[in-house]
């Protein structure tokens, strides 16, 4: 029977309790592990473990589900059953894992909350405190708190890398989050899921009637189309790297999607949004963002898009969302003109602006009063909540 | 443990060189009667390893190709509509009632296997391979989990059809999209690596018997060195075989030759074009360089 312990071997209670504990220090390490996983585990062995290559490989095989797991195993796996590393130490007593990467994470955070002022007045809720002195099931509610603090920060406090990539792959999962949408009409389809029955008894004439060839209907798939647009000028610094990974976000995910960035001027940058290496897009897009700086034309940029590119990238199911504060350096009624010539052709207009999540902000400069009859939604864009609450805005389209 | 040895024996009689964790993973999937979901990028061989299984304990493979907007019905089973309908209207002058009718329609004769259902209903256990699950949809995996878990597929109108043996089950990820933790749990794990320069060379030469070694440990080098360059699409096992069958095939027995010869052959290994053009003349030779 191989390595296998025939069902009614008794089990040696010392390897049971070894077994236990190994299960319990990868569950530490965020693996997902049921009991029916101690149970296999245990089959594997009817003799008392002694750590060997092969015990570990079946061990790694068993219990690891995914590519990080799988990297992980092996260090995880000589701390408990050879004793080294810190980790072992930790399995009993109340101090954070070492290399638990996401509970390491709010102590990252720390060094913002005392100074950050704190403008939406959320963010002290982290729980770095009861974080300390509760360890079980600790792994759990941490990935909870610290994911319902991040969302809540203001974009602009992103700056440490790792935050920035967490905060990126959030916005991506909104993007994918948001794509698909499906049409209220039946077409003819082959694997459609109910039956044509005009066409089925039209087609089946020859046969007597009878409906032996069945044509069959489906809802189709109806893509929104998206152009973004984003403001890279100077007073949206803080916030364009992160929107920039929103757009490639979006872009990506979509599949009818064009995106534009603009400041004095507009250039389109689908193709080298839609790159496939992640790394080398985002620095040729902050190259190209950084190339601008200073102020911000955005009627004339409009005006660009509405001569070059509308009648290419806008039909009736397009969302055109501009991500912008809305300070422009131009003549106001540019915009308005140009705007209202976008929203012939575009059925929708959302625009995002990051100022909007201040306290006492107003949209009052002379360029947003302007823009504001055109705008079918207007929202703050300054959390990673903000950006998801856009989401049913693009479900009503 | 010499099941696993045994099994990477015969393996590599079946021309498929193996390192010791996948063997133990077969082993473990076999005795365990559990899925077995083999991860890596595309070309390092996670399909061959269910052929290769399929021949080292004689059965049949049964093999689905997964795809965006695959269905039961095409995985599973169907109803043969057509076949139903004509006996309905053959029954029409016999005095049978509906009820018989209606029994007989929906009976086994009628039901068209696809390969799941195939996959259980074998008198020897089959291997079933289920290639590249990530790109079908989620609501597949779903379908999946009943039948990985339980071998058993439930027809409505037919009741339960349980396993007459159960399936070696293996399941292919390129990782185009996260597969859900339910499937992910229900199988043994194994993340195949591009494999080490002397794996590679073993493979180049069981695969090419009539290649010189010395040719062989040149040609896994220099892709070895090719693999760490920024590539988009990173060449595989199957990449370098095909490299060199077509280097054996222009009668090149040594990399230190015609670099101009070897540098239009490159379209074996590099399959974009952003890689082919990345890849210069002066590139190769610096590989090249530190092959020799």
């Amino acid at each position: 029977m191989g390595i296998l312990a025939k069902n009614d071997t008794p089990i040696l209670p010392i390897l049971t309790s070894q077994m236990q504990g190994f299960i319990h220090h990868l569950r530490q390490n965020d693996f997902t592990l049921g009991p029916a996983d101690t149970e296999s585990a245990l089959r594997l062995f009817n003799h008392p473990l002694t750590p060997s290559d092969d015990a570990r490989a079946s061990l790694k095989i068993l219990l690891t589900g995914c590519l990080e797991e799988w990297r992980r195993f092996d260090d995880l796996f000589e701390a408990y059953w050879y004793h080294s590393g810190r980790e072992r130490a930790s399995f009993q007593t109340t101090k954070p894992v070492p290399n638990r990467s996401k509970s390491s994470l709010p102590n990252a955070w720390n060094s913002h909350f005392p100074d950050t002022g704190n403008s939406s007045g959320s963010t002290p809720q982290i729980e770095t405190e009861g974080e300390r002195h509760s360890d079980k099931g600790a792994s759990g509610r941490l990935i909870a708190t610290s994911k319902t603090s991040r969302t809540k920060i203001d974009l602009r406090q992103f700056v440490d890398a790792n935050e920035i990539k967490q905060a990126e792959q959030l916005a991506y999962r909104l993007a994918s989050a948001m794509r698909y949408r499906l049409s209220r009409r039946h077409r003819m389809s082959k694997t459609g899921t109910k039956l044509d029955l005009r066409r089925t008894i039209r087609g089946n004439l020859s046969h007597g009637g009878d409906p032996i060839s069945l044509i069959k209907k489906n809802r189709p798939d109806r893509p929104i189309r998206l152009v973004v647009f984003l403001d890279v000028s100077g007073s949206m610094k803080h916030y364009s790297r992160f929107f920039l990974q929103f757009v490639k976000g979006l872009v990506c995910q979509w599949m009818e999607a064009d995106a534009y960035l603009f400041h004095t001027k507009l250039i389109r940058v689908t193709d080298v949004v839609r790159d496939k290496n992640s790394t080398k897009a985002m620095t040729r897009l902050s190259l190209m963002a950084e190339g601008f700086g200073g102020g911000t034309k955005l009627g004339k940029s409009l005006a660009r898009f509405n001569k070059h590119y509308a009648k290419r990238h806008l039909n009736s199911r397009t969302i055109v969302m501009i991500l912008s504060d809305g300070y422009d350096t131009d003549n106001p009624d540019i915009l308005r003109d140009q705007l209202k010539l976008l929203k012939k052709r575009a059925p929708k207009l959302i625009w995002l602006n990051p100022l909007l999540g201040w306290k006492n902000y107003e949209p009052v400069t002379q360029a947003m009063t302007k823009a504001m009859p055109f705008i079918d939604y207007f929202a703050a864009a300054n959390t990673l909540e903000s950006l998801a609450a856009i989401e049913p805005e693009l479900a009503k389209l | 443990m010499t099941l696993s040895k045994q099994i990477k024996e015969r393996l590599r009689v079946e021309g498929y060189i193996a390192d010791n964790t996948l063997a133990t993973a077969l082993q473990l999937a076999m005795d365990l009667k559990r899925p077995l979901l083999l991860e890596g990028e595309a070309g390092v061989g996670k399909t061959e390893v269910a052929k290769a299984l399929a021949q080292i304990v004689e059965t049949n493979l049964i093999r689905l190709q997964c795809y965006e907007g695959l269905d039961a019905s095409a995985a599973i089973y169907e109803w043969n509509y057509q076949r139903q309908l004509l006996s309905i209207k053959a029954s029409e002058r016999e005095k049978t009632s509906a009820k018989e009718i209606e029994d007989h329609i929906f009976s086994r004769d009628y039901l068209l296997e696809r390969p799941l259902l195939q996959a259980i209903s074998q008198d020897k256990s089959p291997v079933l391979l289920i290639d590249e699950i990530d790109r079908a949809d989620e609501e597949f995996e779903a379908y999946l989990l009943e039948i990985l878990s339980e071998y058993q597929i439930t027809v409505p109108e037919l009741g339960t059809i349980k396993a007459t043996s159960i399936p070696h089950v293996i399941l292919t990820s390129n990782g185009t999209r996260e597969l859900s933790d339910a499937l992910r749990r229900r199988c043994l794990y194994y993340y195949v690596e591009f494999p080490s320069q002397q794996r590679e060379v073993e493979i180049i030469l069981s695969r090419m018997p009539g290649i010189e070694a010395a040719f062989a440990e040149q040609i896994s080098h220099f892709v070895l060195n090719l693999r760490k360059e920024e590539l988009e699409k990173v060449p595989g096992v199957a990449e370098t075989l095909d490299w060199a069958a077509a280097l054996t095939g222009l009668k090149i027995s040594s990399l230190e030759g015609d670099l101009e010869t070897i540098q239009t052959t490159l379209i074996c290994l590099l399959k974009t074009e952003t890689d082919l053009k990345s890849i210069t003349p002066e590139v190769t030779s610096r590989l090249l360089g530190k092959a020799a």
